[in-house]
């Protein structure tokens, strides 16, 4: 392939990978890597590279959507940072460590796991609970514009949220993705943070978390630009673009078949990693 | 974009968090935009670089089968001004990349403002560590 048609076609499939990922909310990131190296058999640090660069422009790109509808909790994101920029560099550190073949087979786990949880169902809205110490002095609990008005919450398990966090951010920085799935659980389910919020204070501390790595993939020679151009560039498209359409599309059926496509990729990258293919 | 359309909502609250939230909100908007301006324009500065290596190296042959590692033009702020300024087209779009890398940083830095405006010394604090976390990737493992 010549660099044109290699450039064109990456470019469309980001685009696709962009826009399914802001539609069903599962973000673009994490089928990247595995396209790129299946498919167009582009080394696995280039990837997480250019997807970790696409990210960021994600992240940033939509934050002035988010934040207009006031879900975001600014604290709560702040201090999560601590964590998860803590992670990212950690991970980032191990990522020029470790075996491609061990990258391979982290990512297809992490892949399987996303799509197990995308189909679990969601507890019901929880009813609101008392008070934490921790999260009251961490001024944590906050409240955000609900059908019946401005409804408020108070934050739970403070220590175990900020450990997953960490993990979050070991994991972003490890294999270049946003991994907004382990954000949520973090904040949705340990930590009680209504959905909503959860998941604008995620999409806020994705870019953040993987700005923490992007300096060391930087250096360490893993970002090229003309491989993260078309990655980037046509994430950020797709992405915006779903943010418009997020509205009307019908997303239930988009969203079974994008978490099918998540799977069969991590069985893809399981297998390749185990059998040293990559 | 209007920045003062968002939504107050004027229902009845428990009074405790209400003054602080709108504040926080009135932040998180102007840092919005400013983030979103931010990959705007390093999406063009990447789009101009495209234009130029395109043009330039569209028949080559595409082959990122093995990890070579960039060179130093590419992988370091002094390397990637010097090939700008020598008009790579790979230049260009490093240096879109390293402005969109800034964005998330600047946001970050910027809180701190916004912290220090409300008075909130331990938000002060966190934010002062994330940036130290940033810079030190960003500057700390040698780019």
């Amino acid at each position: 392939m010549t660099i044109l048609e290699f450039t064109a076609v990456v470019a469309v499939v980001s685009f696709v990978a962009g826009l399914l990922g802001s539609l069903t909310g599962l973000g673009g990131g994490v089928v990247l890597v595995p396209l790129l190296t299946i498919f167009f058999h582009v080394d696995i640090r280039y990837a997480i590279g250019a997807s970790l660069v696409s990210v960021i422009a994600t992240s940033s790109g939509a934050a002035a959507a988010y934040v207009r509808e006031g879900f975001s909790n600014i604290r709560i994101g702040m201090f999560l940072e601590i964590a998860t920029t803590f992670g990212a560099l950690l991970g980032a550190f191990l990522a020029t460590r470790i075996p491609t073949s061990a990258l391979a087979v982290i990512f297809g786990a992490v892949l399987l796991y996303s799509a197990y949880l995308s189909r679990k169902p969601r507890p019901p809205a929880q009813r609101i609970l008392p008070p934490d110490p921790l999260a009251t002095r961490l001024k944590l609990n906050g409240s955000f514009p609900d059908l019946g008005g401005e409804r408020s919450y108070n934050v739970q398990n403070v220590p175990s949220g900020f450990s997953l966090m960490f993990g979050a951010g070991a994991l972003s920085g490890l294999l270049g993705i946003g991994s907004g799935a382990v954000k949520v659980l973090a904040m949705d389910q340990a930590m009680r943070v209504p959905f909503k919020v959860s998941t604008t204070t995620s999409n806020f501390m994705i870019g953040v978390t993987a700005a923490a790595s992007a300096g060391v993939y930087l250096s360490r020679g893993y970002v090229d630009p003309g491989l993260s151009m078309p990655v980037m560039l046509g994430v950020l498209g797709g992405s915006l673009l779903g943010s418009r359409i997020l509205v009307k599309a019908e997303t239930k059926s988009l969203r079974l078949v994008f978490s099918l496509v998540i799977l069969f990729l991590g069985l893809q990258m399981l297998y390749n990693g185990l059998w040293g293919k990559i | 974009m209007p920045v003062d359309q968002a939504p107050v909502p004027e229902v009845k609250q428990p009074a405790r968090s209400q003054p602080r939230s709108w504040d926080d909100h009135r932040i998180e908007v102007i840092l919005g935009n400013l983030l979103r301006s931010g990959v705007m324009l390093s999406a063009a500065i990447v789009l101009w670089g495209a234009c130029i290596y395109l043009s330039r190296h569209a028949h080559e042959p595409a082959d990122y089968r093995i990890f070579r590692g960039e060179p130093s033009d590419f992988r370091t702020i002094p390397g990637v001004i010097q090939s700008v300024i020598n008009g790579r087209g790979r230049g260009w779009i490093q240096l879109g990349l390293l402005l969109l890398i800034a964005t998330p940083i600047a946001r970050v830095a910027f809180s701190i403002v916004g912290f220090a405006l409300e008075r909130d010394r331990m938000y002060v604090t966190f934010t002062l560590i994330v940036l130290a976390i940033l810079l030190f990737s960003l500057f700390g493992s040698g780019v």
